[in-house]
């Protein structure tokens, strides 16, 4: 059952896309069947007019998840756009297991290429096989500080960490607005808000020629084993597991806490601020003010359907990253709006998490007003 | 008699689960005002059997009669239409709401909650049952907890209360005024179905007792006529092992000392702990008693260091200081604890065995190497566990909440246990836990502390107590009384010890004990 769900809500997502993708009035250019002038209202009419719109929804769902993987030069692409959902990924199925709510991954990839990116305009004369390795290390660290922030909140304030991380999303956005429209932006840019370009020595080796395949994905799904070991094989994951599923039992074990949200949101941070910085080494080679794409919100997503399990989030990321690229192709394939990849990406994880709802729940009918809840075993089904 | 139809009649019940014949043909009666205990050890078939009775479960084969008519209970709903209500050992109420709040969502009707609260509050007057309605549940002692379901009951005007180990958590006053309720109600005509390990209660109380053995009836009795031991021997079908302990026993030096420990309670309504002293030498059994909520929680988590304090001399092992020590090194200074909350605090209910081995047995038996965790060791010391403990699981990879209540505390008691501690502090060591399988943890106890081990067990059953300790104090309010020897101890002064603040109907003077006992502690 555990990992029936995501499969499921991917089915399910692709069933219900498809309707709703139906019901755009008028279909996209091209697809407007019933002849414009004098309509003549029959039953053929209004069965090809049903067949059209049915037609454009299962091209709508076909663009989005199907025909990235069967358009063999859009594979790269998918790598490149599952490399940093991984690698964010991870961290945040990390943090979840211990029931540590990180939602600033965002904020924290932003500061991480930051971070990196200051590395990168220090260096910009300069040569070497150090530069690269610098520039990463000073997007693992920005992240981990960016992560601190929420950690540190929580442990001394007992502020909430879902709030804070979030928020902080926000100001590191607007740190990076200013920068690069400010004292970062391209001297010879014409006024353009972006940083420079990164030099040759600054740039992630691309692996795959003619494709923007680079060393970076590698280095995430080495660590994502990595990080599946430690889960799995070693006291840092059981600790992990256990302040999650049961705090009291966690502290009777000696298990701090306070420790677990310190590493849990250092790693995480570190690894959203990761793949922050391979994504200015690599794909954008600089930043701009469209360099945000949402990857860390994405994140989320990614981790729950790769069921908290570094391996399945592997799995789950090159899922997610389908519905990138294929969003982008049925943006010019069909003219769909580009809200429309987030539209499937909201309906996975709704579907994901209400099947895990019903799997664990027996929705029943009852009859009167009053909740009658005679004892909570009795309506909690042993299905599990 | 034969000619008044009986309130409950099995005939032929039988349940079938994969793999198991939870009950297999059981046939009995239960008259109207009788009090009637259901026996049996843990696995035996009581539960599921009540389940039924109540409507959580449907019988395969056999037939109910309720007043002499055929009934099929589709659902505790319709159980409490008829006129069934039930305790349940296992509380179900939601910690995040008040008293008041719990009991109205367990009502089918709906009742204002001003005319609920006088309701409430005219059972406790009645019963003499103390509680306060508008206190959230999660600030509540495991006794308190108990109280509500016994209230949420008992406003339902029950024809037959089926009441599931309802004294497991009270002391010997209260459980005379629970048996007074009992009777009360038992001659009101509301018939009671009780289910309890306690076989002296059964003696002092039931009028019949129906046995269960592997699902099967074995013996309807009258326990009056019966002894505790041959009830517990039909029970186990085999003879009972009584306690293998030394007399005249000779302890060793101070191991564990606690002097003036004083912490404030967690929380609005947590218990604070005052200058709470005493000293166990090694191979000796020292006894806390005490009613549920005087503070035996906090002293637990005090004393394995899962609650430190600043003073680092108010705990010592064998003389050094451990008391700012967390859980984890206290563990390597050799204390062991077992938790009175087996899910969720003592093991990871969702976690394997084996894993909740390596929860409190890592550093101890080397199951975690340079961070690194070794299953192969957890496994082996985990099935070490099952063997030696008698655990029913279906290895070392069944999750602990898959056990049940007895046997998962024998699984952690196990734990603990043969991870040879010096110092071993155990919260309701023996709780829900059947004759056969306490008789097995406390001969466990006894001989860990003949190898010289010091033990402070923490239990609200004083029989226990009696039976185990070698020395034995109460504690009241967060404070300690000062420490009695067991072979010359008055019941009744203990029974007034326990009773200080919370007795209610205690009379003024009881206090008095408590204060020659706060004061004798810090000489000790």
């Amino acid at each position: 059952m555990l990992y029936a769900t995501p499969v499921g809500a991917v089915i399910v997502t692709m069933i219900v896309g498809a309707l709703v993708f139906s019901l755009i009035t008028p279909p996209p250019q091209g697809f407007s069947l019933p002849p414009a002038n004098p309509p003549p209202v029959d039953l053929s009419t209004i069965l090809t007019s049903i067949g059209s719109h049915l037609w454009f929804g299962l091209q709508a769902v076909y663009q989005v998840f199907i025909a990235p993987l069967v358009t063999s030069y859009k594979w790269g692409d998918i790598a490149v756009k599952a490399s940093p959902l991984i690698l964010i990924g991870v961290g945040l199925a990390v943090g979840n297991r211990a029931a540590i709510w990180n939602i600033g991954a965002e904020g924290q990839y932003v500061v991480g290429a930051l971070a990196g990116t200051g590395i990168g305009l220090l260096t910009q004369k300069m040569t070497g096989v150090w530069i690269l390795p610098s520039m990463l290390v000073a997007g693992l660290i920005g992240g981990a500080v960016w992560g601190a922030i929420p950690a540190a909140l929580k442990n001394w304030f007992n502020v909430n960490e879902t709030l804070s991380s979030l928020m902080l999303t926000y100001v590191a956005i607007h740190l990076m607005n200013h920068l690069v429209t400010g004292p970062w932006k391209d001297p010879t840019g014409f006024s353009f808000p972006q940083t420079p370009l990164v030099t040759a020595d600054q740039t992630l080796p691309i692996l795959v020629p003619g494709t923007y395949v680079h060393l970076g994905i590698v280095i995430t799904l080495v660590i994502a084993v990595i990080v599946w070991f430690l889960m799995s094989r070693s006291l840092f994951g059981f600790q992990v597991r256990v302040v999650g599923a049961a705090p009291s039992a966690a502290r009777h074990g000696g298990f701090s806490q306070k420790a677990t949200v310190w590493m849990v949101f250092l790693l995480s941070g570190a690894l959203a601020g990761l793949a922050g910085i391979f994504e200015v080494t690599g794909p954008f080679g600089q930043m701009s003010l469209g360099f945000p794409q949402n990857y860390g919100f994405t994140a989320i997503i990614v981790a729950f359907l790769g069921r908290l399990n570094p391996l399945g989030v592997i799995l789950a990321g090159i899922v997610l990253a389908i519905t990138y690229v294929g969003g982008d192709m049925a943006q010019s394939v069909l003219q769909l709006p580009n809200a429309s990849k987030g539209i499937f990406q909201a309906m996975l994880l709704f579907f994901l998490l209400a099947s895990d709802i019903l799997i664990r729940y027996r929705v029943r009918v009852v009859s009167s007003a009053p909740a009658p809840m005679p004892n909570a075993a009795v309506a909690r089904s042993p299905a599990e | 008699m034969t000619d008044i139809a009986p309130r409950l009649g099995l005939r032929g019940i039988t349940k079938r689960f994969p793999g198991v014949l939870a009950n297999d043909n059981v046939s009995f009666e239960v008259k109207p005002g009788e009090i009637h205990a259901l026996l049996g050890e843990n696995g035996a078939g009581k539960s599921t059997l009540v389940k039924m009775i109540y409507g959580i479960m449907q019988p395969d084969a056999g037939e109910m009669l309720w007043n002499g008519e055929r009934v099929t209970i589709a659902s505790p709903k319709a159980a409490r239409k008829l006129g069934i209500g039930m305790v349940f050992q296992h509380f179900s109420l939601f910690e995040a709401l008040t008293v008041l709040e719990n009991i109205a969502l367990g009502m089918d009707a709906n009742i204002p909650q001003r005319e609920l609260e006088g309701r409430i509050r005219a059972v406790m007057t009645q019963y003499g049952l103390k509680l306060e309605p508008h206190r959230t549940v999660s600030t509540l002692s495991v006794g308190e907890r108990q109280r509500i379901e016994i209230v949420r009951a008992l406003l339902l005007n029950p024809k037959l209360l089926i009441m599931d180990e309802p004294t497991s958590v009270l002391t010997p006053q209260e459980v005379e005024q629970l048996f007074v309720v009992l009777r009360q109600l038992a001659k009101e005509g509301c018939s009671i179905l009780y289910i309890s390990h306690k076989l002296h209660e059964i003696k002092a109380l039931c009028d019949t007792a129906t046995i269960l053995r592997a699902g099967r009836l074995v013996d309807t009795c009258d326990p009056k006529v019966e002894t505790s031991r041959s009830m517990a021997e039909k029970m186990i079908g085999g003879n009972l092992k009584t306690i293998q302990k030394p007399a005249g026993r000779e302890f060793g030096a101070e191991k564990f000392v606690v002097t003036q420990l004083s912490l404030p309670g967690a929380g609005p309504f947590g218990v604070a702990l005052h200058d709470i002293s005493f000293r166990v030498r090694a191979g000796e059994i020292f006894g806390i008693a005490g009613v549920a909520g005087n503070g035996q929680n906090a002293l637990q988590l005090a004393l394995s260091g899962e609650q430190t304090t600043s003073d680092a001399q108010a705990i010592r092992v064998d003389g050094e200081g451990v008391a700012k020590l967390d859980a984890k090194a206290r563990r390597l200074k050799g204390i062991a604890t077992v938790p009175e909350e087996r899910n969720g605090h003592a093991a990871v209910p969702d976690f394997t065995l084996s894993d909740n081995s390596v929860l409190t047995g890592r550093d101890r038996l080397k199951l975690a190497i340079s961070g690194i965790l070794r299953p192969g060791a957890a496994k082996k010391y985990t099935s070490e566990v099952i063997s030696s403990f008698a655990v029913k699981a279906t290895g070392t990879e069944a999750t602990a909440g898959s056990l049940s209540g007895g046997n998962l505390q024998k699984y952690i008691m196990g734990r603990e246990i043969l991870q040879r501690p010096d110092v071993l502090i155990v919260n309701q060591p023996t709780w829900g836990v059947d004759a056969g399988a306490a008789a097995a943890i406390h001969q466990a106890l006894v001989d860990l502390a003949a190898e010289g081990s010091a033990l402070v067990v923490i239990s609200q059953d004083l029989d226990e107590l009696l039976e185990l300790c070698d020395t034995l104090a109460v504690i009241n309010g967060g404070r300690l009384s000062r420490a009695m020897q067991v072979s010359g101890v008055d019941i009744n002064e203990v029974g007034l010890l326990m009773g200080g603040i919370h007795g209610g109907s205690a009379p003024v003077e009881s206090a008095a004990p408590g204060a020659i006992g706060v004061g004798a502690t810090s000489a000790a």
